[in-house]
């Protein structure tokens, strides 16, 4: 069993460790960036396909937005760990005296905030575009949002430490990781749709809690699994 | 990682004369299915397909459940030679999803007179396939062996908590979804006969099946186990 001050100096060392990501990000602006930018031309892309004779775009509005959300995710997630590979700067990291575990969760972390602030532009450029009016009952599909960002980034964090050691990492991250994103996106394009659809939303309750529980066992095992990863 | 060929070319002996005795038993299912088994009142001939589907089924099953179970006993045993296994079980795991996809669609088409009506056995199928095709991309993308067996194990863990997930995921879709409209009667409490237990004439050649398609997945995977070995033992050898 850990103890209490190992807990906190692994909580410390992976706010360390996501404080460095994110301003690193923050300076650069490059994986943020381009990651909205291909939110927006994805949401673009599935407008000018879709049959205008038939369903209307607002019926697709849910689909469409998970589609675009599981997609910017992947283009965020690629660079959790590219950036480290440039000047070999993880093994600066593997070298620093803080465990893998907290490396985990200093990049689940950072990576989380980068998705939700790409949900956070893409979602009100998706009202838009989708036609979705504005509604307190649209907090419903924030609520959807964050739970299934940290479901998408939970096993995204594991595979992109993993996929970065290969030949293809950008090729081999999504291929690892869209079947994991299934049970994720299914709950929350329901969950969506619910919304819009205007039923109660006591309703969605029980979307969110099997989108909380995909969160708590992947993030769970994921971070169990992390350290063999980045075993050297 | 065992250098004696001898070893394993024995191993592979075992291995191929198990395979043939699960092909020779193959020919007796068919014999059996096609001969010797009333068709079926409803489905007819086509029902008959059941004898080579259901067992690919649950060989698939076992094959990839055993790739998530070596997965932990990999990284508690640190045994080279579960790796090995776990590939050999993935790829047999494959071969049996290749027949399970493509008898489903077979089958669909001449009952619910669709290719594919996202039941969600074969949807579920699918995505378990597609899992291990990653699985297959990643390990290809590895040149390092210990790194190839690790991150395989992680995989094959990380699936196995994916499929109650997958199992759910498929079936609330499938609710959402309308029914194919030919067919059986959808499984309602009003329709408590709408899966009617099989008369033993029609279960037999499938428990038969069942043992064969058993056989043939051990058979399979002694084969492919002793390949990897005799792989691993040569790549060894040239970097002596």
């Amino acid at each position: 069993m850990r103890s209490g001050r190992g807990r906190v100096t692994i909580l410390r060392a992976a706010l360390a460790i996501a404080a460095k990501d994110l301003r690193i990000e923050w300076r650069h602006r490059t994986a943020f960036a381009t990651a909205i930018l291909f939110a927006v031309l994805v949401l673009l892309v599935t407008v000018f396909a879709h049959d205008t004779g038939g369903v209307s775009l607002y019926t697709l509005g849910p689909s469409v937005l998970w589609v675009v959300l599981s997609l910017a995710t992947l283009v965020t997630l690629n660079r959790a760990f590219l950036l480290e590979r440039e000047n070999h700067a993880i093994e600066g990291i593997l070298m620093a005296p803080v465990s893998a575990s907290a490396l985990f969760w200093g990049k689940w972390l950072a990576n989380l905030v980068l998705v939700i602030v790409v949900e956070a532009v893409a979602i009100p450029l998706w009202m838009i575009f989708f036609n979705v009016d504005p509604s307190p009952r649209l907090f419903g599909v924030g609520a959807v949002a964050v739970l299934a960002a940290a479901g998408f980034t939970a096993p995204g964090t594991l595979f992109s430490a993993m996929a970065v050691r290969t030949r293809f990492a950008e090729l081999l991250l999504p291929v690892l990781l869209l079947p994991f994103l299934i049970p994720p996106l299914f709950f929350a394009a329901q969950a969506t749709a619910q919304v819009l659809a205007g039923t109660p939303l006591a309703d969605l309750w029980s979307w969110l809690r099997l989108l909380a529980l995909y969160d708590i066992a992947f993030l769970a095992l994921a971070a169990m699994l992390f350290p063999a990863v980045m075993d050297q | 990682m065992t250098h004696d060929f001898a070893a394993i070319e024995r191993i592979m002996r075992r291995g191929r004369a198990i395979m043939l005795a699960g092909l020779v038993g193959l020919v007796g299912v068919y014999a059996l299915a096609l001969g010797y088994t009333p068709a079926e009142k409803m489905q007819g001939l086509a029902f008959k397909i059941l004898y080579v589907h259901a067992p690919s089924a649950w060989a698939m099953e076992m094959a990839f459940v055993l790739v998530g179970i070596v997965g932990i006993l990999y990284f508690w045993l640190q045994d080279s030679r579960l790796d090995v296994f776990a590939e050999a079980s993935a790829t047999v795991g494959m071969v049996f999803a290749t027949v399970l996809l493509t008898t489903g669609p077979i089958w669909g088409r001449t009952i619910w007179g669709v290719w594919w009506a996202w039941d969600p056995r074969l949807t579920f199928t699918l995505l378990l396939y597609l899992l291990f095709a990653g699985y297959f991309a990643l390990r290809s993308a590895l040149r390092d062996p210990v790194e190839r067996a690790r991150f395989g194990a992680v995989i094959g863990i990380m699936g196995m908590l994916l499929v109650p997930f997958i199992h759910l995921t498929v079936n609330l879709f499938r609710s959402q979804h309308p029914p194919p409209v030919l067919g059986r009667p959808p499984c309602l409490p009003d329709h408590p006969d709408c899966a009617p237990s099989l008369p033993w004439e029609l279960l037999k050649p499938l428990l038969v099946s069942f043992v064969v398609f058993t056989t043939l997945y051990i058979g399979f995977v002694t084969v492919r186990y002793g390949i990897g070995l005799k792989r691993a033992a040569m790549e060894e050898r040239d970097a002596e």
